[in-house]
This record gives C-alpha cells, sequence and structure tokens, in this order.
C-alpha cells in the first residue's frame, strides 16, 4: 500500500545485480560491504555534525541568544569548521598513563554508536542490518559504550576521571534496566523484535496512539532513562563540568576528544531514533485509520523525511530537558531508577500484557 | 559601656581601658584567654561574634586587637593585646572560642609572625610556605633578591604545626598531619569551574562522600594591606574595587565613611544618597550574577543568561555616571566622584520596572523546580550558632536565622532614615541563602524607589583639602558589602599615608566554613554549598 517509488530496496535490489552481472559473488559482497561502511561512515560524521548546529541553536533560542552565526549564512558551517579544528589538535600523549586502553577507550564509545547506527529504519527498505532481533541487537550493542568510558576513566590515572568513571558506570548500568523494560513493553505489544515489523506494525495507527496508557507511560520512562544513557543533563554526571571538570574525558584531547563529543551526539540521535520505531512508527508516515484520502497524502512524503523529521522532534524534546533543569545528584539519580523508574516499569509491562491480553489497543498490523 | 567596664574591671585587674568609639580593653597575654571565655559565656556581655582579629606592629611592641560583637546585645568592644618579644612572638590563641579565630590567627600568623599557642593549625594562610620574612611587620625587608620568583612548583606540605602549652607552662611544639594516610585527596581548584576563582579546596573522599576538606587560599593575593601603607589616603581607595569586584561601590564606601570619620568631614545629602543608591543597584547585580553562577554550577546553564539581562541594564547604568562597568572607582573622601548622569532616574526606573517581571520568571525557571529542590532543600545546613561562631555574615549568616545586617545593626550613611526589611531565614540551608537573595534583590529595589525621586540638590563632593592628613588614633568601620559585613580599620600616625589600613572582608568566613558545613556530603554538594555561600576568591585573599 506504500508507494513503491520511496522503497529504498529497489535501489539496493538493483545496485546489487548490476554488481552481480559482471564481477564474482565473493567480490560482490567485498564491495557492498565497502560501499555500505563508506555510507555509514559519511551519515554518521554528517549527523553529527547537523546535531551540534542543531543544538547550538535550540539552546540559543532557549537561552535568547543568536548561536552560531559568522561561518557560512546562519552559521551553518561553523560545525565543519570545529571539526576541522578537532582535527588538526594535537593528540596529547601523558605520562602515568596505560597507554593501549587509553587509546582505545575512545573507539570502543564510538563503535558501539555506530553499530547501534546500523540497526536504525532510516526508511522503508533502507536499512543496514535487518533482521529478526534487531532491537535486542540494539540494546546488545549500545551496552558497550559504557565500556570505553570506564577504560577512558580508569586509564587516565587522574581523579576526577575516575570518580566520572565511576558515577557513569553506576549510572548506564541502572539505566539500561528502564531502557530494556521500556523496550520490552513494546516488543510485547508489537509481538516481534525485528526492526522493520515493528515499523510494519504501525502501518496504521502508530503505538503511542493504539497503546493507550502503558505505551505513554513506557514513552516517558523511556525518554528519561534515554537521556540519562546518553549522559545528557539533567543527568551529565559523569562529566559534570562544575564538579568533575569534564569528567572521564578530561585528559583527552584533540580527535580523541572529538570521538567522544560525536558519540555524545548520535547516541542522542539513536535514543531518539528508537523512540520514534517504538513508539511513533519510525518510518511510516501518519496515518489515521478511516481517513484515507489524508493517508494517500501523507504516503507522498518519502518515509526517509519522515524518519528523521521524527527523529529530531525527539532530540528537541531532550535538549530542552538539558537546558531547562539543573543536574541531579548521584544518590538522587540512583534513587529515581531503582526506586521510581524500575518498580512502574515492570507494572506497566504487567498493564501492557493485560491490554493485550483483552485487546483494550487499537489496530496492530501483524506482519505474518 | 560603664557598666560593662566596671564589671570587667572587677573580674580582671589586670586590665586597662581607654575610652573611643567603643570600648577598649588592654590584657597581658595571660590573662587574654579567660578573658575571652568570660566575654564570650557571660549572658550579660555574651560577645559571640568576632568580627576580626587586626595584626599589629607598633615597633617597640607587637600584638593584637579583637573585634568583638554581641549579637544579643548589638554592643562592641575591642579587646588589646600586646608582646614584647619581636624575635618569636606568641599570644595564646581564642580558636576554641570562636571557631573563626583560627583563620584570622593563620592570617595574623602569616604577616605578622605572631604565633598562636593552642591554635591547631599554625600554617601560612595567603604566601607561600617558604616565604622569607613577614610582609607586615614594620621592619620587613622588601629586597626581592630574598623572595626570589621561582619557576619550580611551589612546595607543598602535608602537615601543620601546632603549638601546645603544657602543665608546666613551656610551650611546645608537635607536628599534625592534615590528612590520613589512606585518605583519596582530590584537589577541586586552584583551576576550578566551580570554585569562582583561584581558590583550592583539598578534598578527602571516600567515594562520593567527602571526609574532610582543607581549605588552600592566597593564589590571588596582592599584598593590598602592604601597598596601602605606602599610598595616600586617597590613592588607598583604588584597592576597595578590586576585592569584591561586585561590591565595589560598598567598599568603596566603607572606607570612605571611615577616613571621613577620621578626618571630620561632614558629606553632602546628594552625595550620600547616591552613594546608597549605588551601593542597592550594585547589590542588585551582585545577587542577580549570584543566581545565574549558583544556577550554572547545578547545571542549569539557562538561568545565567536570564539574570546576567538584569546585571547588564544596571552595568549600563553605572556605566553612564561612573564611566566604568566593573572597577568604578566613583566614592571619593568626602562625597561622590561625578554627578549623576542626566538619564539616571529615568534608568533607574526602567529596572525597577522591569525587576519584578523577571524575578517571577527566575522563581518559575528554576526555584520550584522538583530537581532543584532536591539539591537545594538540607543540604549544607549552618545553625545559627554556628554562623555566628563562624562569623558568617550578609545574607549566607541571615538565611541561617542570624540578623546581622550591618544597615540594621550599625546603620551608616542614610539608611537610618529608610524603611526596609532585613531578608532573614531560619532554614539555614542552600535554598534559605538562596531565597535571602531573591528577598534581598526586591528589599534594594524598595529602598532604591524610595530614594530615587528625593535625590537632593547641593554639591556632590565636600571641600577635602589636596593633601589629607588623618590625625594620630586609630578608627574602625563596618558596612554591609554584597556579601557580608566589610570592615575596615585605620591606624594613623598623623602622616598622610595610614600607618596600618586593615580590611576585613566577609568572604574570608565563607570559605572558612565550607568544611564545617560539607563534611558527610557528596562531592556534588560541595559545590552547591560553595556556590550557595557565594564567596569571592580576590575578597578573601586580598
Amino acid at each position: 500500500m506504500y508507494l513503491s517509488i520511496f522503497n529504498f530496496s529497489v535501489v539496493t535490489e538493483w545496485l546489487h545485480n548490476l554488481l552481480a552481472s559482471f564481477m564474482a559473488p565473493w567480490l560482490v559482497t567485498t564491495v557492498e560491504c565497502v560501499l555500505v561502511g563508506v555510507g555509514l561512515l559519511l551519515a554518521y560524521a554528517l549527523l553529527a555534525l547537523f546535531y551540534i548546529y542543531y543544538e547550538r541553536k535550540l539552546c540559543a533560542f532557549i537561552q535568547c541568544r543568536l548561536g552560531p552565526n559568522r561561518v557560512g549564512p546562519m552559521g551553518v558551517l561553523q560545525s565543519f569548521a570545529d571539526m576541522f579544528k578537532i582535527l588538526i589538535k594535537e593528540l596529547i600523549s601523558l605520562r602515568h598513563t596505560d597507554k593501549f586502553l587509553f587509546a582505545l577507550a575512545p573507539y570502543l564509545v564510538i563503535i558501539a554508536s555506530m553499530l547501534s547506527f546500523a540497526v536504525l529504519p532510516w526508511g522503508k527498505g533502507l536499512q543496514i542490518i535487518d533482521f529478526n532481533i534487531g532491537i535486542f541487537f540494539l540494546i546488545a550493542v549500545s551496552s558497550i559504550g559504557v565500556l570505553g568510558i570506564l577504560l577512558a576513566g580508569w586509564s587516565s590515572n587522574n581523579k576526577f576521571t575516575l570518580i566520572g568513571a565511576m558515577r557513569s558506570g553506576a549510572q548506564m548500568v541502572s539505566y539500561e534496566l528502564s531502557i530494556g523494560l521500556s523496550v520490552l513493553t513494546m516488543v510485547a505489544y508489537a509481538g516481534t523484535m525485528s526492526v522493520t515489523e515493528i515499523c510494519e506494525a504501525q502501518s496504521e495507527c502508530w503505538f503511542i496512539f493504539s497503546g493507550h496508557i502503558p505505551a505513554l507511560i513506557a514513552l516517558v520512562i523511556y525518554l528519561i532513562a534515554g537521556t540519562a544513557e546518553t549522559n545528557r543533563g539533567p543527568f551529565d554526571l559523569p562529566e559534570a563540568e562544575s564538579e568533575l571538570t569534564a569528567g572521564y574525558h578530561t585528559e583527552y584531547s584533540g580527535i580523541h576528544f572529538g570521538f567522544y563529543y560525536l558519540a555524545e551526539y548520535l547516541n542522542l540521535f539513536v535514543v531518539s531514533g528508537v523512540a520514534t520505531l517504538l513508539f511513533f512508527g519510525g518510518w511510516m508516515p501518519l496515518h489515521v485509520p478511516g481517513w484515507e484520502g489524508f493517508n494517500d497524502i501523507m504516503d507522498y512524503i518519502p518515509s526517509i523525511v519522515w524518519f528523521l523529521g521524527k527523529t529530531f522532534v525527539v532530540s528537541a524534546i531532550i535538549i530542552w530537558f538539558k537546558w531547562t533543569f539543573p543536574r541531579l545528584r548521584i544518590d538522587q539519580l540512583l534513587t529515581l531508577e531503582w526506586k521510581y523508574l524500575l518498580p512502574i516499569n515492570l507494572f506497566n509491562l504487567v498493564l501492557m500484557v493485560l491490554v493485550i491480553i483483552y485487546g483494550f489497543h487499537g489496530p496492530v498490523v501483524q506482519v505474518n | 559601656m560603664a557598666t560593662l567596664k566596671d564589671k570587667i574591671a572587677q573580674l580582671f585587674p589586670e586590665a586597662t581601658f581607654a575610652e573611643g568609639e567603643m570600648l577598649e580593653i588592654n590584657i597581658p597575654d595571660a590573662q587574654l584567654h579567660s578573658l575571652a571565655q568570660t566575654l564570650h559565656d557571660d549572658p550579660e556581655l555574651a560577645f559571640d561574634f568576632l568580627v576580626t582579629i587586626v595584626g599589629m606592629d607598633w615597633k617597640d611592641k607587637m600584638g593584637c586587637i579583637y573585634y568583638l560583637t554581641s549579637t544579643t546585645h548589638n554592643t562592641n568592644i575591642a579587646v588589646k593585646v600586646t608582646t614584647d618579644d619581636r624575635e618569636k612572638p606568641m599570644l595564646h590563641s581564642v580558636s576554641d572560642i570562636w571557631r573563626i579565630a583560627e583563620f584570622f590567627e593563620r592570617e595574623v600568623y602569616d604577616f605578622f609572625g605572631i604565633i598562636f599557642i593552642g591554635n591547631k593549625d599554625m600554617r601560612r594562610l595567603f604566601l607561600s610556605i617558604d616565604w622569607n620574612g613577614y610582609p607586615l611587620r614594620k621592619d620587613y625587608d622588601t629586597n626581592p633578591e630574598l623572595n626570589p620568583v621561582s619557576t619550580e612548583s611551589e612546595r607543598q606540605s602535608d602537615g601543620t604545626d601546632m603549638y601546645i602549652e603544657n602543665a608546666e607552662g613551656k610551650v611546645e611544639k608537635k607536628h599534625r598531619n592534615i590528612f590520613e594516610k589512606e585518605d583519596f585527596v582530590v584537589n577541586i581548584g586552584p583551576q576550578h569551574p566551580a570554585t569562582h576563582g583561584v581558590l583550592r579546596f583539598r578534598t578527602a573522599v571516600d567515594g562520593e562522600t567527602i571526609k574532610k576538606i582543607d581549605v588552600y587560599m592566597g593564589y590571588i593575593h596582592r599584598g593590598v594591606e602592604k601597598l596601602c601603607e605606602d599610598l595616600q589616603y586617597p590613592q588607598t581607595l583604588h584597592f576597595m574595587d578590586r576585592l569584591d569586584y561586585f561590591s565595589a561601590h560598598n567598599y568603596h564606601h566603607g572606607l570612605c565613611l571611615c577616613i571621613e570619620k577620621a578626618a571630620g568631614i561632614e558629606v553632602p545629602a546628594r552625595a550620600q544618597y547616591i552613594r546608597v543608591i549605588m551601593d542597592e543597584l550594585s547589590r542588585i547585580a551582585s545577587h542577580c550574577l549570584f543566581l545565574g553562577t549558583f544556577c550554572m554550577d547545578l547545571g542549569a546553564t539557562t538561568m545565567l543568561f536570564y539574570t546576567l539581562r538584569v546585571r547588564e541594564q544596571i552595568l549600563d547604568i553605572m556605566d553612564k555616571t561612573c564611566g566604568a562597568r566593573m572597577t568604578f572607582n566613583y566614592d571619593v573622601i568626602g562625597g561622590v566622584m561625578a554627578d549623576l548622569d542626566p538619564d539616571f532616574v529615568k534608568d533607574v526606573k526602567e529596572l525597577l520596572a522591569v525587576l519584578p517581571k523577571n524575578l517571577k520568571e527566575y522563581d518559575t525557571l528554576f526555584t520550584g523546580n522538583v530537581i532543584t529542590k532536591g539539591r537545594m532543600e538540607g543540604v549544607g545546613v549552618l545553625s545559627r550558632e554556628d554562623a555566628i561562631n563562624w562569623a558568617v555574615t550578609g545574607p549566607s549568616g541571615r538565611a541561617s536565622g542570624w540578623a546581622c545586617d550591618v544597615r540594621k545593626t550599625h546603620p551608616y550613611s542614610i539608611y537610618s532614615q529608610i524603611d526596609f526589611e532585613e531578608a532573614v531565614a531560619t532554614e539555614g540551608d542552600s535554598m534559605a541563602r538562596f531565597k535571602c537573595r531573591i528577598k534581598e534583590i526586591e528589599e534594594s529595589a524598595r529602598i532604591i524607589e524610595q530614594l530615587i525621586d528625593k535625590i537632593p540638590e547641593g554639591d556632590i563632593c565636600a571641600k577635602v583639602p589636596k593633601v589629607l592628613k588623618l590625625p594620630v588614633g586609630h578608627w574602625w568601620q563596618l558596612v554591609e558589602g554584597c556579601r557580608g559585613a566589610f570592615g575596615v580599620y585605620i591606624e594613623s600616625d598623623g602622616s598622610t599615608k595610614p600607618y596600618r589600613l586593615k580590611i576585613a572582608p566577609p568572604c574570608l568566613p565563607l570559605a572558612a566554613v565550607v568544611d564545617h558545613i560539607t563534611t558527610g556530603n557528596k562531592i556534588a554538594d560541595l559545590i552547591t554549598i560553595g556556590g550557595s555561600l557565594d564567596y569571592i576568591v580576590p575578597d578573601m585573599d586580598r
């Protein structure tokens, strides 16, 4: 029912057939992997740059300022300038650090965010990995990030970074529970872990509308836990500037620091992207059951625009948090998770199961 | 005053008395401690607030003057104690009676080399530990070769000496470690975003919990008191801008009042009105900055921009009249330097018109926030007794329920004719300190509102001789800065320069008390508490 001109798998299949027509199968796979890798890296870098600009402009708006407005029209080239600056900066090597782990840590962080980036449903047929346990994979790989942060804090041999790493360890391990449970609630509702199938299931009505109260609770918890997971304010304790100077990445310079910076913005994108997928239909256009004409018009907007648009709006909400709230303290942070979010989440899961069993929900399209 | 004198004369026959601005008791060192104990404990005397200790070198002898105030009876007294020994001068410590004396005595030790028997910490307070000589002694050698500028890292010590009197009356030196051997000590500062300047907290932590804090000052010590001794009275004024740079007007006012009192100069009414209005405008600007930076310390960056908008408006007003935005140098001996800008009244009225709206906005954005409440309520509680004992004045002291506003307790200039309320809270936590400052902004606006239409015509400055000489004697003046009671002590030998000019800053006690109220809290609370006390490092270091 969705317009075939916007089905990206047409393009990928055409490319595959083209390559297969004159190459050996192993070569085709290799070339495709390289192409995907380059595409992924490029998208990653460009999105990060866009996000830096996006946050600065939003934050400036909230703070009654103008934000970057000197480099390029409306300052759009500012983040490019910043990137080049950070690329040519010196990587300062320190004495008394664990050199290997110190160098490894930023790569772990960036690999984790890139892998989870790969599972996102960009549009119909536009997805890098699509398999039946997509969501599970996403949660699994995003957990690698905390390892990088812990290593960074430990290997820097600095008291501030160590405290920052300890905070972040406690924080991320705790909030992963909430993320996992709120995702589980939605997976139970969709009846599948496949990213594509979750999107398809929302083709008549987004989960946030069809899932009633449990979906709404899950969304709120997901947004809180997601903000904590990305170490953003009000949960930016691991790098609390006024307490720990820069927390776990105090000792990093140049592009190594840049990796943390990029990963932070991309994690924001990933968290918003998953929220979009689970609650706002992924790349699926806004469909209202019964309004055929309206639904047809919505179908004319390409799916990638839908996905990116929804993700940016969710990100804007998370950015809005950061520029409004003060920071929590470590004990308050853990209290919030273990005493409030976790019990509510477990209760919400039961509620969702009841909703599913008694069929109180709106239309959910079962693909299989 | 007479009964006070009789009472003390009866108890301490060795004491001699002098009458000046307040009763001055001369007491031999051997009696100092028991006199101090009596002054503090006797309910009829109840001198529980040690304002400052002025170290002195009179060439033939050295000593200290203790300025004391009773918070219950609102009476003042000065205690003078001297020693003839210049080689190794020793006096008895009163740090077990007034906790803040520990720091005041360290300052005296730093500048005069007077050792206090019984003080648990006899390190230098401001100068580096290898400094040669005691700079405020009159025989101090200023030869730069004695204290060369070193390119080496400064030598640090984890220990301190203390001097104890044993049973036979002999003084013994004892070494004491500041931290335990197994303590995990984190350096917060001197370069740190939340210490508001170059202040250093050596913080022993157990995980996230703070076990002990050692405050390390002196990174921005400029020797203002020493410099003043070589300058003429009008020249000394310039340094007041550079202590607490947010209450430049108030500090100028304080020193001017002290010199005017000594020289017997009558300040014209117009100048008095202008001075008070400027003081209150500074207070609003300073508190606005506090609101912004404090919220930023807690992680709420946006608030800073909202509060700076108001401060900016005030700085523009000051700019038009004083020609500067930070170091105004506006109050001069006898009045003010220049007349008001023609737009002044209009601009101030515009400011007063937008102020309530802005305060309401701050409240909506920040004060009612649940995270804010969690971070501030019940954090860093300072009881009223402790506030007095640690000499924590200003909004921080008032938040603990101690009505210590100098404008009310010792009114100066035209404050006695103005109707305003003193912002006092009882909780003593960070939230109370925050709210007290918001209330003070409102009260300052009220003061300005009362005065702005009534500024009398006339001279802006009294006739002051070109070369100003003060008569022989000493004077003491307190004013209310933006962060607490600011005291000035001037001793004159009749020349054009002060023989001794002692500045008693409000921020030194504010930093000294941090250890007391932070121990047992989390690292993040140190930032909250430090921010809520709102100390200014150049003010404490001088």
